[in-house]
């Protein structure tokens, strides 16, 4: 993979292996450098005078204390260019479509943060056409917002037919621990949809090393701020499955001998991902919007993964089987999307705002009526017409096979609110009650 | 001979250094990577070797990389110019950086050294003088900004000499002090303070009693926080932490607001940036950002910065309040100041104390808290830090050790709930579990009754206990059905959701709702109360539900309506005659 130059020392004299890293004397070496042992990538992790601890990568099976030790003199680094469009590369940005060796300009991966007063503030709306998500929870450019599903549920489509509506001027997929079968179905879709030449992936299969993922944000995320800041381009970058690099993280702290917090979780685990989301950015020309995917266990929030994700994202898209309809949705009651506020009722129409909240706050009076009817409760006439809201509501606007202009959906809502509610139940202001409330057609 | 050293030994950003001469304790010293000089702290010393906290990225230091120790702890530069101004956690004016990137090492300086400021003196040659007194004033903006003593100098001295009004940069001469053991100092308009040291130049900390106005009815009304007090909002994410602070950031009552994003959102502080220079403040008729000062380290920059964060946010409050001034200060989220100290004590290989925080996470906390108040100066004038801070809880559960070290120590609690955010009931503060200590001083009850009304704390009382029984009958209604209780138990039920939604609940992003002055909030509460102890006529409890909506959606309408104006007026006189129709005489 990578050639040493005439002049690099090579050490073949480790003195210590654990399963993930391996310790030997080196002189002039740099912190984060990478380095080369037996082949496999590493990168230095600690320094004690002269002992240099490194994290192998792909692990450490295999490895005799008396291989090569070649480092590299630098981060690790992408090399970035207009050879990243339409490809498909393993987390050391390796070709893994049979196309050529990736060429361009070195960067490190991994890079500073944006100074904050450069940002700008998200103001373009991304419309999907899935209701609950536009509707309810609308999402803006700039923005970083995770799916939280659960292993089982179609998270890979609904991302990957967000992707493809979201109209963005470049998709970059980094893709952890992905099934064999995740991968190809994502390079099918985008090759269907005839989008490839916008594509660029990032993918660690389930049978590379976990270690490995580690570096498919920095990756994905690098090859985004080329494509954002130099050639000005929207870029939508998917992370999936988050969880999946979570889990790597607490691989290595683990092995580093370093004491975990809660859920056996590093300590850093909140600067870490923080790092990750917060590359998120609106700039003047050029955005970089993060949707990724949190896997949750048992639809558990509170664990430290989807708890520290949530405190960093601006939201969350919360998924789950509706079985009253029997399809899935995006929980209304659970999704947010904090940025909603920026463009709702000002790049969609004004009574947007609040017919969301009317909505939300109608099915959620249907799943109290629900309650009492499984406790064996007589329902009161309202309750009745709640729970006959919430079908409707739930079948026309909230499940994820919806495909529907904004507009349209506002009128839907509106349709239902005059079919079951009076005036004074929806509690709208009184103008936008004026001019929408839904006349039968004459 | 200031101290030298050389890099021993990284772990991502905690360096050992070895040493050739005397360090202390939290010292500052600069780390030399190539052409840049990377800020660290020392946070453990052992013979020969100091442990320092980098406040940048370690990434490409080398064994053997040289240092430089400072001799001074971590310290900040006050004086004229920081109004408005956007910092990082170490006090880098980020608006003087070159680059859409933060650069590792840049330095910039929080003010400019060459403005002229028109400097008046305050006093003159011969006066006796400490530190914190007022040596003469500059125009900052709308503000009288005071030229202070340092806040490092002991004991008594003489004013030598001072100069004579006339425009002078931060940087030159305005006066020369003398103490008695003939010691000269030499002031300028700038001085230097380390952050971590408290500013103690006033006479004492008198009782906190004057409400502060936020403009946020749960708070202002129903758990109210004072001038020099203290306030922390616990709350899962997504129930409003944010919009809360910014919400009160915007409309309270202050001088002066300052504003520490610790290690949360970026775009959160963008909004702020590109937001406060266009909005007014409600009071003065200036822009919001003329009276705004931001403390900025999102969660992707340096951890360590984070914990200094707030600190160099806290001393510029007391700087500011020493001129006499209320100033507001706001920090979201502490829980991420103390990840940072769990991620350096973790580094330390100290041992962990709960959830793997360190152990003194208690005491850090409570000394922090200790810095807000309100204090009387040397001269008799008052001024006042009140300080709100956020707390995320790791999983929601408001047991951890972060949540329960504030708890301890703030004076007010507002606990946000995920009920009330699911069911969209904005701001989530559950207004039963949340508690004012303030409601319970003397001196506030007297403020209260002297300035609201004399009844008031009863009033406060009775609504809360009309929330607490309303719960209360929800969850009979809810064990024994509908129809199984008094009809009394709905009437109660729906009272409690009359005062939620008619005024607990307040609407961020409606221009007149989201923010309630304290005469209205005293009209609102009137006009609920007196709805509360009423009694109505109900045949039966399918009755209750639609009677107490309509007047709920008139109550909705007028606090969307401009006070005591025509359309308020008509929701009321709807509201009064929805009353009448059933209310028992």
């Amino acid at each position: 993979m990578h050639q040493a130059s005439a002049f690099t020392t090579v050490y073949t004299k480790i003195e210590q292996i654990t399963k993930a890293t391996c310790s030997l004397r080196a002189k002039n070496v740099m912190n984060e450098e990478m380095a080369i042992i037996d082949g496999r990538a590493a990168q230095v992790v600690k320094m004690q005078g002269d002992l240099v601890t490194l994290q192998i990568f792909s692990g450490t099976q295999g490895i005799a204390t008396d291989v090569d030790v070649i480092f590299l003199g630098e981060p690790p680094t992408l090399k970035v260019g207009p050879d990243l469009c339409g490809r498909f590369f393993n987390a050391y940005s390796q070709p893994i479509d049979g196309g050529p060796e990736l060429e361009g300009k070195k960067v490190p991966i991994g890079g500073p943060s944006v100074n904050p007063v450069r940002r700008q503030q998200p103001s373009e709306l991304i419309s999907t056409g899935i209701a609950g998500i536009d509707l309810n929870n609308t999402l803006v450019s700039g923005q970083k917002i995770p799916f939280f599903a659960d292993p089982n549920e179609p998270f890979n489509q609904v991302m990957a037919s967000v992707a493809l509506r979201a109209g963005a001027d470049r998709i970059i997929l980094g893709g952890m621990g992905l099934s064999n079968d995740d991968y190809l179905y994502y390079r099918r879709t985008f090759e269907d949809a005839g989008v490839l030449e916008k594509i660029t992936c990032f993918v660690n299969t389930n049978d590379d090393s976990p270690v490995e993922r580690l570096l498919i944000p920095d990756m994905a995320l690098t090859a985004a701020e080329y494509f954002a800041v130099e050639k000005k381009e929207d870029v939508l970058v998917l992370l999936t499955d988050m969880t999946l690099f979570c889990d790597a993280l607490s691989i290595v702290s683990n092995r580093m001998d370093q004491i975990p917090s809660k859920d056996s979780m590093p300590g850093s685990l909140y600067s870490d991902l923080a790092k990750i989301y917060e590359k998120a950015v609106q700039f003047e020309k050029g955005s970089i919007t993060i949707i990724a995917v949190t896997t949750l266990s048992g639809g558990d929030i509170t664990h430290a993964i989807p708890d520290n994700t949530g405190y960093i994202t601006e939201g969350q898209l919360f998924l789950r089987k509706d079985t009253d309809i029997s399809k899935i949705i995006v929980d209304p009651f659970r999704s947010l999307s904090r940025l909603k506020q920026l463009v709702i009722g000002k790049r969609t129409r004004e009574d947007h705002p609040q017919v969301m909240n009317a909505g939300v706050r109608l099915y959620a009076d249907a799943a109290y009526a629900k309650t009492k009817q499984q406790n064996g409760f007589d329902l009161t006439d309202y309750d009745q017409r709640t729970l006959k809201f919430a079908f409707d509501y739930a079948q026309k606007l909230l499940a994820i096979d919806i495909n529907i202009d904004i507009d349209l959906m506002l009128d839907t809502s509106w349709k239902l609110f005059a079919k079951y509610f009076s005036k004074d139940e929806i509690g709208i202001k009184k103008e936008l009650m004026d001019k929408y409330w839904h006349k039968e057609d004459e | 001979m200031a101290t030298k050293g050389q890099i021993v030994g990284v772990v991502s950003n905690l360096v050992t250094i070895e040493v050739d001469g005397p360090v202390s304790q939290n010292e500052i010293c600069y780390i030399a990577l190539d052409d840049v000089k990377l800020k660290a702290e020392v946070i453990k010393i052992q013979g020969k070797y100091a442990f320092a906290q980098v406040f940048e990225s370690t990434r490409g230091l080398k064994v053997g990389s040289f240092v430089e120790f400072t001799t001074h702890m971590l310290e900040i530069e006050l004086g004229p110019g920081i109004l408005s101004q956007k910092y990082d956690g170490l006090q880098n004016d980020l608006e003087a950086m070159n680059g859409l990137f933060l650069k590792r090492g840049e330095i910039t300086s929080a003010f400019s050294h060459s403005k002229k400021w028109e400097f008046t003196p305050l006093l003159k040659a011969g006066d006796k003088v400490r530190a914190g007194d007022w040596l003469g004033e500059v125009i900052e903006g709308w503000l009288k900004h005071k030229i202070m003593v340092p806040f490092v100098l002991e004991g008594t001295w003489v004013i030598e000499s001072i100069v004579a009004a006339g425009s002078y940069t931060v940087k030159e001469k305005i006066a020369v002090l003398k103490n008695s053991k003939g010691k000269v100092e030499q002031i300028t308009m700038s001085q230097y303070c380390p952050v971590k040291i408290p500013i103690h130049a006033y006479q004492n900390k008198p009782i906190a009693f004057k409400p502060l106005e936020t403009g946020v009815r749960l708070i202002d009304t129903i758990n109210p926080i004072v001038e020099g007090g203290t306030a922390f909002i616990p709350g899962p994410f997504g129930c409003g932490k944010t919009v809360l602070q910014h919400l009160i950031a915007a409309n309270a009552d202050v001088d002066l607001v300052i504003i520490t994003a610790c290690g949360e959102r970026a775009n959160e502080v963008v909004e702020i940036f590109k937001e406060y220079p266009e909005l007014d403040d409600p009071r003065t008729g200036r822009k919001l950002m003329e009276r705004t000062i931001i403390i900025c380290n999102t969660s992707n920059m340096p951890v360590a910065a984070r914990e200094a964060s707030v600190y160099t946010a806290m001393t510029i409050a007391e700087y500011y309040r020493q001129m006499g001034l209320k100033i507001l200060l706001l920090a979201d989220s502490t829980s991420r100041w103390a990840q940072a100290l769990r991620e350096m004590s973790n580094r330390m290989e100290e041992l962990p104390g709960p959830d793997a925080f360190p152990m003194d996470l208690p005491a850090v906390v409570a000394n922090f808290y200790s810095r807000a108040g309100l204090v009387e100066l040397f001269n008799g004038d008052f001024g006042s830090v009140t300080f709100i801070g956020t707390v995320s809880p790791a999983g929601g559960n408001l047991k951890e050790p972060v949540t329960e070290s504030t708890k301890k120590v703030a004076r007010c609690f507002h606990a946000l709930s995920q009920q009330r955010a699911d069911s969209k009931r904005y701001p989530a503060i559950d207004a039963i579990e949340s508690y004012s200590k303030y409601l319970e001083y003397k001196e506030v009850q007297e403020y209260m009754q002297a300035n609201f009304e004399p009844h008031w704390v009863e009033k406060i009382a009775y609504i809360k206990n009309v929330l607490l029984r309303g719960k209360e009958a929800y969850e009979q209604i809810n064990i024994l059905g509908d129809d199984s209780v008094p009809v009394e138990y709905h009437q109660r039920y729906w009272k409690s959701e009359l005062v939620d939604f008619g005024f607990l609940q307040q609407d961020a992003f409606d221009k007149i709702d989201k923010a309630t002055n304290m005469q209205r909030q005293r009209y609102m509460l009137d006009l609920l109360h007196k709805i509360c102890i009423s009694e109505f006529d109900f045949t039966g409890f399918a009755e209750v539900n639609p009677y107490f909506k309509k007047m709920i959606n008139q109550i909705r309408q007028m606090n969307y309506s401009e006070f005591q104006q025509k359309k308020f007026k008509g929701f009321e006189d709807e509201l009064q005659s929805i009353l009448m129709e059933r209310k028992k005489t």
